[in-house]
């Protein structure tokens, strides 16, 4: 409520914007400080409540310069309407079920007015299928190469997202050999490889492994010195956010980094392969911790994620965003009262999606997500 | 486990691991050895160790460098040496030297017979060892015929003193000689009057006496019947030999330069049919009457050649000891001061068998056995899974004691002492009792002495009784057989052999307050027993209980339960049952745990879980954990043996297919793969079968996902943290915990009121590694005690006022969650770092070497790797590890127990336990003290180095270690362990580090 009244208050200095939104056929204006737009959750939280619709499931967008109505779904996006707007940001809120998705894109509100080629042509923008931007919570990870700008060229680092798939992880390792660039010269030291990848299983169609890859790292621990039965215990325990780190047996398609000139690439850089892993760990500590939280059914039935007793906490910077929280809370949005003594700041972020039948959760994997 | 430590050895953080001690018997004995002055024996094993026991206590234990089997052994009498025959043909000489008041045993010498030149290798090859009376030399035998004389305790040949056989050749009549050769030496006695007199017996039967001193040839013996053994009668007027044919010879021994034809008295005592050889014999008078003739092997060769016999003769009295293993060696002991100097008057007969080792006392009218303070053949049916009880009330220790003592059978054993005495047990008397149990195939569990250094046999239950089975009529079989002859006499209790494999006991739970015990076997059985001193008979009450739940589309393929006896059954004093609850189907028992406050046992098997009230002896739960696709868990261990030709079959019939499909490839395939081949830098890597590994998470439908592997009881917060009350915990393989609360009545209304449980919270750990262990900690973070621990003031009461904790350990990972809300609160990814999985676990509480009031809480681990991690709790903080067992020794990492106080059992062979200890302060270790009394001091420089370390060593007079292993691994644990207690103990080992 502050920062609205605030607002209203009239401080205006050149910080701050003023922001009309319109929902059904309810306006409201605030403002916003234009250089601290603070994080879209904190936005979409503040609309909620100043519209007096805490649990109703929203869809924000905003008319840019053009005058096009153009969605806010995230961050980016909001940070743009924010930058951009001038000097008055109209926000336009439906509601998710009864949202008319048609409306957000390039001419939408001249289209708009052209009711009558709609009339006329009414199958035109049925065949289009129309491209819907979602909220980050209906977006999962996926498998991706990571950690480029702090590998060896030669190297490369996947993490395979498992998450909500139904495909096998669908990969094979075997024992082998592998020719090293010692200060001696050349060593053959015993390595660990990719065998085989199961036909579309994960692994085979996010193509970024291949048979042959040699094994260096899983989840940020050396394989060196480590036996198969060993990495696959390592692999399998860490199966749900894999993170390996290759030497690809085709080298021809690495990434050539700006820096360095194609020519570099393969046998000077092997010998600088990193001895020691923190250094080079980059992305692979952040995410571990909210890869695999366990479900907990109480004896109503009901799953639930097993909260963390102190979660790390993410910024919390506007005063805002605890009395979001508050709201949420209040709301039902967690749903289990337990939950309540255990959250601070931070878990806003999590989401439980509550099937009807708890024994079913437990049999699959994918319904829990957290972000 | 390696001899007495080396001054390197001390202080290395972490590095050496070492068992402080080991218990049973020793895997594949090869020889053995009696020194009759210090009244100890020692056993050579094929794997080069040497061991020496005396007294129950005194253990020295030595291993040769290399790895060769012990052929021969042979004690210096009274000098503290002894002589190994090794069998790459190597001779070495072992020293008992003192070190800071204890005796422990050094390599100090190692000799090999110079081959001679122009000869085959093998005609130097030691046959036979003598260490002489005198004390200074040892003659050895060779296949060649030569007797070689070397010195002791140098072990230099003396070369002059050979004897060739070509010496003793031209005493020989050239009608004897007939140009053959005298074949190796088989045997060389001194004469027992007369040091300088040997005889000296060959293998084609010509036996020699000769004088040394003189070197002439006093009586020739012409035998003509391949030799095998020889042996004096002790006055030295008569020899005895015995031979191949199975026949036994007595040679009268008269003046000089004589030659016998004919022995004064020739038999084959299991003739007339041909018979097995007779490999060693003894000949030991006795005062009150006959002399003992006691010889190993003679069988006849076609009915019994396959049995294992030692033959005790005196008189007219013939016993045929027969043994279920392979006979190593034998020795009598005399009494220590013969009443009469005529005579030898033995006491006992010791025979080494393969698998035990068994003393018979020859004193008691019937030869009966003595039983045996150590070496217990923990093996005698297989062990398939054991359990330790620390801290075992004197109460009921003498009711087990007391159970025990009464003989259940007309074989009564001997009263006579342990002959084999010599020694002091230096160790002090265990601070308490502790009590190893071991379940094994047969039905039994065994009750074992752990206390001290020497596993002493308490006492055996057996279950099979209880049960129809068809092992009955064995019995009477062998009784019809009485009037058989030869009249064997079945001894010793080695009996791998079960009749029924569903009678194996796979879990035990023992509560050591009320003397309750549960025992769980292979085929879903779950007894409930009372400890009671009167021997009862009453019919057991039965049960069954339904782990399917009326869950369709399952059919067992498994074995049948076991059929339970109808009617009063008849028990002994000792622990008898009360309850027999059988599951349904009849899996192998998972887990088992016992409450005794609340008279509940909790059981699982494959299939799923049950809770019974043994009170009112009624089921209070059962609970399926089957997963709906788990097709495996349906299949008996038995079916999937049976179902072997099957899974052939199947296996042949996809190689057709594969080779089916395999064939007609299309051409575009072809070419690519051949430009795959062509892109491969190198050649393509020769692998014949390169060893693949399948990268999957688990999933829900893994077969045997629902194998119960963990039950726990628990005093503890499930609902809300305001009430406290008992709650059952379960964990499966596919990593889910149940937890039920319980309604349990008071003591007083058991009897009127039903156990109730009601499912509180389902727990499904998201990277579903199998749940090995639960527990939960009290609001300071220690465990909660036993029940009756806490009304007895045998332990701190919890603190339930803090909030509890519950640590779950899975294969993988370790986890402490809050209590009644299950959030987590640490972890630690065992698996994800460091590529182990967790075998064993087990809390226990590590005393400071200081002080013992200083008890740490950790968390010991026992990994798939063989290494053992210790964890601080709750905390999780990893503190040291230890690489403990060989990865590849499966078993023993199966079987190893920890105690609560940090100590920990497993098995190195299926025969004997290493001991070890992660605690500084709790040790068990051999410390004894063997009094030698040398002809020369030959104290080995070595020694004299060795001093100034003790001295360092030795320095801190708080220690209560003594061996110089003593300072090793466990102390730089605890020092880890409890950082502040020990810094006097760090601070030592890096003095000498």
């Amino acid at each position: 409520m502050n920062r609205a009244q605030r607002g209203a208050a009239g401080s205006r200095g050149l910080g701050t914007m003023e922001v009309k939104s319109k929902f059904g056929a309810e306006f409201r204006r605030f403002s916003l400080e234009r250089s601290k737009p603070g994080k879209f959750e904190e936005f979409y939280g503040l609309l909620q409540h100043v519209h007096k619709i805490p649990n109703v499931d929203v869809l924000v967008g905003y008319t840019d310069i053009h005058g096009d109505l153009l969605p806010i779904n995230n961050d980016d996006n909001y940070h743009k309407a924010v930058s951009t707007a001038n000097p008055l940001l109209r926000i336009f809120i439906q509601r998710k079920e009864d949202a008319d998705y048609s409306a957000f894109g390039t001419d939408t509100m001249t289209r708009k007015k052209n009711v009558l080629s709609n009339v006329l042509r009414p199958d035109n923008h049925k065949k289009k299928p129309h491209i819907v931007i979602s909220m980050p919570q209906d977006f999962r990870p996926v498998s991706s190469i990571i950690d480029v700008d702090i590998l060896p060229e030669t190297h490369r680092r996947v993490r395979l997202y498992k998450y909500g798939t139904d495909k096998p992880l669908g990969f094979y390792i075997r024992d082998g050999s592998s020719v090293r660039v010692t200060p001696h010269g050349l060593e053959k030291v015993p390595g660990i490889f990719i065998s085989r990848l199961v036909p579309g299983g994960l692994a085979q169609s996010t193509g970024l492994l291949a048979v042959n890859d040699e094994v260096l790292e899983v989840n940020g621990i050396e394989v060196s010195g480590k036996s198969l039965d060993q990495v696959t215990d390592m692999m399998i325990a860490n199966s749900r956010n894999l993170i390996i780190t290759v030497r690809p047996a085709n080298q021809r398609n690495n990434v050539v980094r700006n820096s360095r000139t194609s020519g570099s690439s393969g046998q000077s850089t092997e010998s600088s392969l990193p001895s020691s892993t923190p250094n080079i760990l980059g992305n692979l500590q952040g995410e571990e911790e909210s890869d695999e939280e366990d479900i907990i059914i109480e004896d109503s039935g009901e799953p639930q994620q097993i909260p963390k007793a102190a979660p790390t906490s993410e910024s919390i910077e506007s005063l805002s965003q605890i009395e979001l929280l508050h709201e949420s809370t209040q709301n039902g949005f967690l749903p289990s009262s337990d939950m309540n003594l255990n959250h601070s700041a931070g878990s806003i972020s999590m989401e439980y999606e509550v099937p009807e039948q708890g024994r079913k959760s437990l049999e699959e994997d994918g319904t829990i997500i957290t972000l | 486990p390696s001899p007495a430590g080396e001054p390197g050895h001390v202080g290395r953080p972490g590095l050496p691991w070492e068992g402080t001690v080991e218990h049973g018997f020793p895997s594949q004995p090869s020889a053995l050895a009696y020194d009759p002055v210090l009244r100890v024996m020692a056993i050579g094993t094929k794997a080069g160790a040497v061991k020496l026991y005396g007294a129950p206590g005194v253990e020295l234990t030595g291993l040769h460098k290399e790895t060769a089997t012990v052929t021969q052994l042979h004690f210096l009498p009274g000098q503290g040496w002894l002589l190994s025959l090794l069998d790459d043909n190597t001779l070495h000489l072992w020293e008992v030297c003192q070190k800071e008041g204890c005796s422990h045993l050094e390599e100090t010498r190692s000799f090999g017979l110079p081959g001679r030149p122009g000869c085959s290798p093998g005609i130097t090859r030691v046959t036979v060892v003598l260490p002489m009376a005198a004390g200074a030399m040892v003659c050895l035998g060779t296949e060649g015929g030569a007797v070689y004389f070397v010195t002791l305790p140098t072990l230099t040949l003396l070369e002059d003193k050979t004897l060739f056989p070509d010496e003793i050749l031209l005493s020989v009549p050239d009608d004897y000689r007939c140009g053959k050769a005298l074949g190796p030496v088989e045997s060389v006695q001194e004469h027992p009057r007369n040091g300088s007199q040997l005889l000296i017996g060959y293998s084609r039967g010509l036996v020699v006496l000769w004088e040394q001193s003189t070197r002439t040839v006093q009586h020739l013996f012409l035998g003509n019947q391949q030799l095998e053994s020889l042996a004096w009668e002790q006055s030295g007027k008569s020899i005895v030999s015995s031979h191949s044919d199975g026949g036994y010879m007595v040679w009268a021994v008269s003046g000089t330069g004589q030659k016998t034809q004919q022995p004064t008295m020739s038999t084959i005592p299991y003739g007339p049919f041909p018979c097995k050889a007779i490999s060693k014999i003894l000949w030991r008078t006795c005062e009150s009457g006959n002399p003992f003739i006691i010889f190993s092997g003679g069988m006849p060769r076609a009915s019994y050649g396959d049995r294992h016999c030692v033959s005790v003769l005196q008189g007219q009295t013939l016993a045929t000891l027969d043994f279920t293993s392979r006979v190593i060696d034998f020795f009598t002991v005399q009494s220590p001061s013969p009443p009469s100097p005529g005579f030898e008057n033995p006491r006992a007969l010791v025979v080494l068998v393969e698998e035990e080792l068994v003393a018979i006392d020859l004193q008691t009218p019937g030869w009966p056995t003595i039983p045996a303070p150590y070496l217990a053949p923990l093996h005698s049916s297989a062990i398939t899974c054991s359990c330790h009880v620390s801290n075992v009330p004197l109460k009921l220790w003498e009711r087990i004691v007391s159970a025990s003592s009464l003989p259940p059978s007309a074989l009564h054993p001997s009263l006579q002492a342990w002959p084999i005495d010599g020694g002091k047990n230096l160790a002090q008397e265990p601070t308490q009792r502790g009590l190893l149990l071991t379940g094994h195939e047969d039905g039994t569990v065994r009750f074992w002495d752990a206390s001290g250094v020497s596993l002493k046999p308490l006492y055996k239950l057996g279950t099979a009784n209880i049960f129809q089975t068809d092992c009955e009529h064995n019995d009477s079989l062998n009784q019809a057989g009485e009037e058989e002859w030869p009249p064997f006499r079945k001894v010793g209790c080695f009996d791998p052999y079960s009749d029924d494999p569903r009678l194996g006991v796979q879990k035990i739970a023992l509560c050591k307050y009320t003397a309750k015990m549960v025992v769980a076997g292979t085929a879903g059985q779950v007894l409930v027993m009372e400890l009671s001193d009167e021997k009862s008979e009453h019919a057991v009450s039965v049960a069954t209980v339904d782990l399917l739940q009326d869950r369709e589309g399952f059919t067992w393929k498994g074995h049948d339960r076991l059929a339970p006896r109808n009617g009063p059954l008849h028990f002994p004093p000792g622990f008898q049952p009360s309850v027999l609850v059988q599951c349904v189907p009849p899996a192998a028992v998972t887990a088992v745990t016992l409450h005794s406050e609340w008279n509940l046992v909790a059981f699982g098997t494959s299939h799923g879980f049950g809770l019974f009230d043994y009170y009112r002896r009624n089921p209070v739960l059962a609970r399926c954990t089957l997963h709906p696709n788990d097709s495996l868990a349906m299949e008996g261990p038995l079916s999937r043996v049976k179902s072997l030709k099957k899974s052939l079959r199947q296996s042949f019939r996809r190689i057709r297919k594969s080779r089916v499909r395999d064939r007609p490839v299309s051409p575009p395939q072809v070419q690519e793969a051949n430009a795959q081949l062509a892109e491969q830098a190198g050649p393509p890597e020769v692998e014949m079968t390169p060893v693949q590994r399948r990268i999957e998470p688990r999933s829900a439908d893994d077969s045997l996902s629902g194998v119960v592997r963990c039950l726990y009881f628990a005093d503890t917060f499930l609902r809300d943290a305001a009430h406290h009350g008992p709650t059952m915990w379960a964990g499966t393989n596919s990593g889910s915990v149940f937890a039920y609360a319980l309604e349990v009545p008071s003591q007083e209304k058991f009897s009127e009121r039903a156990v109730e449980a009601v499912l509180g919270k389902e727990i499904q750990l998201m990277h579903r590694a199998p749940v090995v262990a639960i527990a939960v900690l009290d609001g300071r973070g220690n465990p909660l005690p036993e029940p009756y621990e806490v009304s007895r003031d045998l332990a701190k009461a919890p603190d339930m006022q803090g909030s509890h904790s519950m640590l779950i350990s899975s294969e993988e990972q370790f986890k402490v969650f809050t209590l009644p809300k299950v959030s987590a609160k640490t972890k630690f990814k065992l698996t994800a770092h460091e590529g182990c999985r967790v075998r064993k676990v087990a809390l226990v509480s590590l005393a400071s070497a200081g002080s013992e009031e200083r008890l740490e809480n950790c968390l010991a681990c026992l990994t798939n790797l063989g290494d053992i991690h210790i964890f601080t709790v709750p905390s999780l903080r990893p503190q040291v590890h230890y690489s403990c067992i060989r990865k590849e020794d499966i078993s023993g990492i199966a079987s190893c127990v920890f105690t609560k106080h940090g100590q920990g059992f497993y098995l190195i062979s299926p025969s004997e336990f290493e001991r070890f200890s992660l605690s500084a302060r709790n040790v068990t270790e051999p410390l004894c003290r063997l009094e030698v009394a040398r002809l020369q001091d030959t104290s080995c420089l070595r020694w004299a180095v060795w001093g100034v370390w003790g001295a360092l060593l030795w320095w801190n007079p708080s220690r209560t270690r003594l061996g110089p292993r003593g300072s090793s691994s466990s102390e730089v644990c605890e020092g880890l362990v409890v950082p502040g207690a020990c810094r006097g103990g760090w601070e030592q080992g890096e003095c000498l580090s």
